[in-house]
């Protein structure tokens, strides 16, 4: 199996793109104790990439943009990484990894982790849902149900839609039966 | 008064103006961690006051379990009548213009304000 889901945006190596990656072993420290490094890491790619929205004391709207560009790519960077360690198999080798693309007109995060294939099933029911439905909608559905029984499964990917135009696509690939490669790609425009 | 405090973040409840102030960073993973918050925040619900404040104008950030947090909030104060639920906000904090609009759609009858 290898397929994608939504607009997926391939990024070839040979591209000259400014980009940062970041990756983690599940197997070295558990879930609990790795959790704040995913806001460290989260704020370092927000502080990273003002560098190329420069302020200008004289422009009070590059300082406005900046923060927001800043405060777009820590909390997406955030739920990225979030969902990446929540659902990652962690009985093997294979890294988690969060990339960031930095493309003229938007900002591109891959978000890749190994899944066992009962999560991989949850997952693209939950991504076909969000391709396929009002999001906007489906957001306060989500809350209702959540209101109820405490799930609130696929959240972070709707607020990321919702509040940050965010465009969301997947790739998958099989690493053997019972694994599925999943990389969740968040696009959202500059 | 009572208060939950972190190295990234704090959260006071002052009873006697029914303010609930949540600063910081909050990206907790997830409800059972987000428990004492949500006891606090129900807490503030069980107030006889008829205005309800949610001051959020130094929260920097908070994930969207911190937001489902605060969308469960709104939906439970719907069955409180006669009481004016009010979220003070940040119009500097980028996140907060963007998400706490949606919880207006979960109760409608929110006061949201941006200093």
């Amino acid at each position: 199996m290898n397929e994608t889901l939504g607009s997926y945006v391939e990024i070839a190596n040979s591209d000259d793109i400014e980009q940062l990656n970041l990756s983690f072993s599940p197997s070295s420290l558990p879930l609990k104790q790795r959790w704040r490094n995913n806001g460290l890491s989260a704020d370092f790619l927000g502080d990273y990439v003002t560098t190329f929205f420069p302020k200008d004391d004289s422009d009070p709207e590059t300082s406005m943009r900046q923060a927001e560009i800043k405060g777009s790519v820590a909390y997406i960077a955030n739920e990225v990484l979030e969902n990446a360690m929540k659902y990652a198999y962690d009985n093997n080798d294979s890294m988690i990894s969060i990339s960031v693309f930095l493309l003229k007109d938007k900002i591109i995060f891959n978000g890749t982790n190994d899944v066992v294939k009962d999560q991989f099933e949850q997952l693209s029911k939950t991504a076909n849902e969000l391709l396929e439905n009002d999001t906007n909608e489906l957001f306060i559905q989500r809350m209702e149900e959540n209101a109820l029984s405490d799930t609130s499964a696929g959240l972070g990917l709707l607020t990321m839609i919702n509040d940050y135009d965010a465009n969301i696509a997947w790739k998958y690939t099989s690493t053997s039966n019972d694994v599925v490669n999943v990389t969740t790609q968040v696009t959202i425009k500059i | 008064m009572k208060s939950i405090n972190d190295e990234n973040y704090t959260v006071t409840l002052d009873e006697a103006n029914s303010v609930i102030n949540i600063n910081g960073i909050l990206r907790l993973s997830g409800n059972a961690e987000y428990q004492p918050i949500i006891d606090l925040l129900n807490e503030l619900l069980e107030s006889k006051s008829e205005t309800l404040t949610i001051n959020v104008e130094k929260l920097d950030f908070l994930n969207s379990s911190g937001i489902a947090m605060l969308s469960k909030f709104m939906i439970s104060a719907r069955s409180r009548e006669n009481t004016s639920i009010v979220i003070n906000g940040s119009n500097q904090i980028p996140w907060q213009a963007k998400s706490l609009k949606n919880l207006q759609r979960l109760l409608p009858s929110l006061e949201l304000n941006f200093n």
